[in-house]
């Protein structure tokens, strides 16, 4: 007899995730924050390269020719217009999808936390990050350290000034990857997630912040306290798992489109889809987005990390393959 | 042989590497959030029998590894190959001391093993979880010493050497784990 129709996560462990589910809708509501509900479907797309939205054929009527829409991969650029047309404080607990993301850790459609709070620096919402997250956890204060200082401590290189070349060599020497890129970023990706994410396990919970100014993606940039050029960006990483990513929040119309070109140029050069850009982002920048940070974190991993279970599929009912 | 793309990595996928084959032991997708998406597998090299990890870009592929896990007997040993039969087939295979590795302590004629192909060409011979052996050489038998304490030697027809109670004799027949090579009780 198949049991591809049972769920993979026992009913105890989705009885206690609808427990963090509301304590997070508590922490919220105790904060005056306002629950929104984004479209989970778009006429555009996310710019990053290396994520890959979902698209969905959507017709009139049922033989009318498809429109392509996509499955939004984050509620980021609706909250950020609703941010524009003066919502303040806003959250969002609902699902994102990206495509090909199948692991362990990863499920094609999974669970998001977003926030925006004006006002708020990166700094102040690690702070709001934590305040959230310890408690769920268990956790004593969780520790900062900026990117920089991470990769001097384990791998003894600066990676805002390290060439390709030179973080090439390293990745060669902790990992056997056939790999040719002439992009740091691509080197500083696979050493972050294959050297040292695996040793911060040991470390229990940490902040990473101050990225590199070319990760900045949406996030404001600044100099860091030696002058460089750094992303007002952070990372919160539990276990040596990747669980949120926030941003002190890019607010500059030009700027903006700017990367949402650079990445569609990026994507171009790679033999990646070109999506629609959401250009309705940047017009609600020129309207004015109020200076704010905002972070998204991934639910099912938080659950993940409170029931202390080592598969996605522990604490989602029906992952991708019995979907 | 067919080509494997990274999101059809799996494991016990044989594959090859570098010229060798090898099955994939472990297979782990990682992906940071803005970042490529990676496939880490760690693999066996069913040559050499050497284990490490490798990490694939997402969309790479390999190809895959003309590789057989076929049930076979063993028949006879010559001096220098250890000959194994299909018995579906009734065809003879021969393999190396390389091949044959550590079952040759565990060979009986007739006994069911399974024989990995590579080409054709046996590269590895895996016996059975629990084999039945006969003692041919150990000390004598304690009397009354059936419940605890103490071990010794017994070498077995095949010439291997197990530790075995002290009120086992020469002639009697004992089953034992291949995996572990343990005594587990009389047959």
């Amino acid at each position: 007899m198949n049991s591809d129709w049972q769920p993979t996560a026992s009913i105890d462990n989705l009885r206690r995730r609808a427990g963090i589910v509301a304590d997070i809708r508590r922490f919220f509501a105790e904060r005056s924050v306002l629950e929104v509900d984004m479209p989970v479907m778009s006429h555009c797309a996310v710019s990053d390269p290396f994520i890959d939205s979902i698209e969905v054929a959507y017709r009139a009527y049922p033989q009318a020719e498809a429109e392509t829409l996509y499955l939004q991969s984050s509620p980021e650029y609706a909250m950020k217009r609703l941010l524009a047309a003066g919502s303040g404080a806003i959250y969002q607990l609902g699902k994102a999808f990206r495509n090909g993301e199948v692991g362990q850790r990863h499920n094609p459609e999974f669970c998001m936390l977003e926030w925006y709070r004006p006002g708020f620096d990166d700094q102040r919402l690690m702070d709001e990050v934590a305040a959230l997250v310890e408690p769920i956890l268990g956790l004593p204060p969780i520790e900062r350290i900026s990117y920089g200082e991470l990769f001097e401590r384990y791998l003894q290189i600066d990676p805002h000034r390290a060439t390709a070349t030179e973080l090439a060599a390293e990745a060669r020497r902790h990992l056997d990857v056939q790999m040719d890129d002439e992009d740091p970023d691509s080197w500083l990706n696979l050493l972050m997630s294959h050297v040292i994410e695996p040793r911060l396990a040991e470390r229990g919970a940490l902040f990473v912040c101050d990225y590199p100014a070319s990760q900045a993606a949406l996030a404001q940039v600044r100099k860091d306290h030696k002058g460089r050029p750094v992303a007002a960006r952070f990372e919160l990483f539990v276990n040596g798992i990747e669980l949120a990513n926030g941003y002190h929040e890019l607010t500059d119309a030009a700027e903006q489109q700017r990367r949402l070109e650079a990445d569609q140029r990026q994507r171009a050069a790679l033999d990646l889809p070109q999506r629609p850009l959401e250009m309705r982002l940047v017009a609600a920048l020129q309207q004015g987005l109020p200076d704010c940070a905002g972070v998204a974190l991934g639910v099912d991993r938080l659950v993940m990390l409170a029931l202390n279970t080592e598969q996605i599929g522990d604490v989602i009912a029906f992952p991708y393959p019995r979907a | 042989m067919a080509n494997y793309s990274s999101n059809q990595f799996k494991n016990g996928l044989k594959v090859m590497i570098d010229g060798d084959p090898c099955t994939m032991v472990d297979v782990e997708f990682v992906k940071p959030g803005k970042g490529q998406a990676f496939t880490r597998v760690k693999l066996r090299n069913l040559l050499t029998g050497r284990i490490w990890e490798r990490t694939f870009k997402s969309g790479d592929s390999v190809e895959g590894a003309d590789v057989m896990d076929t049930d076979m007997e063993y028949s006879y040993y010559d001096g220098e190959l250890w000959y194994f039969m299909d018995p579906s087939t009734f065809e003879q295979y021969g393999a190396d001391e390389n091949a044959v590795a550590d079952a040759k302590k565990w060979l009986k004629e007739q006994d069911k093993v399974m024989v990995t192909l590579f080409n054709g060409n046996p590269i590895s011979v895996t016996p059975a979880n629990f084999v039945e052996l006969e003692v041919v050489e150990t000390d004598p038998g304690l009397k009354g010493d059936t419940a605890q304490g103490g071990s010794k030697p017994a070498t077995l027809s095949t010439g291997a050497v197990v530790r075995v109670p002290l009120f086992i004799n020469q002639g009697e027949i004992l089953k034992i784990d291949t995996r572990t090579g343990e005594y587990v009780s009389r047959a």
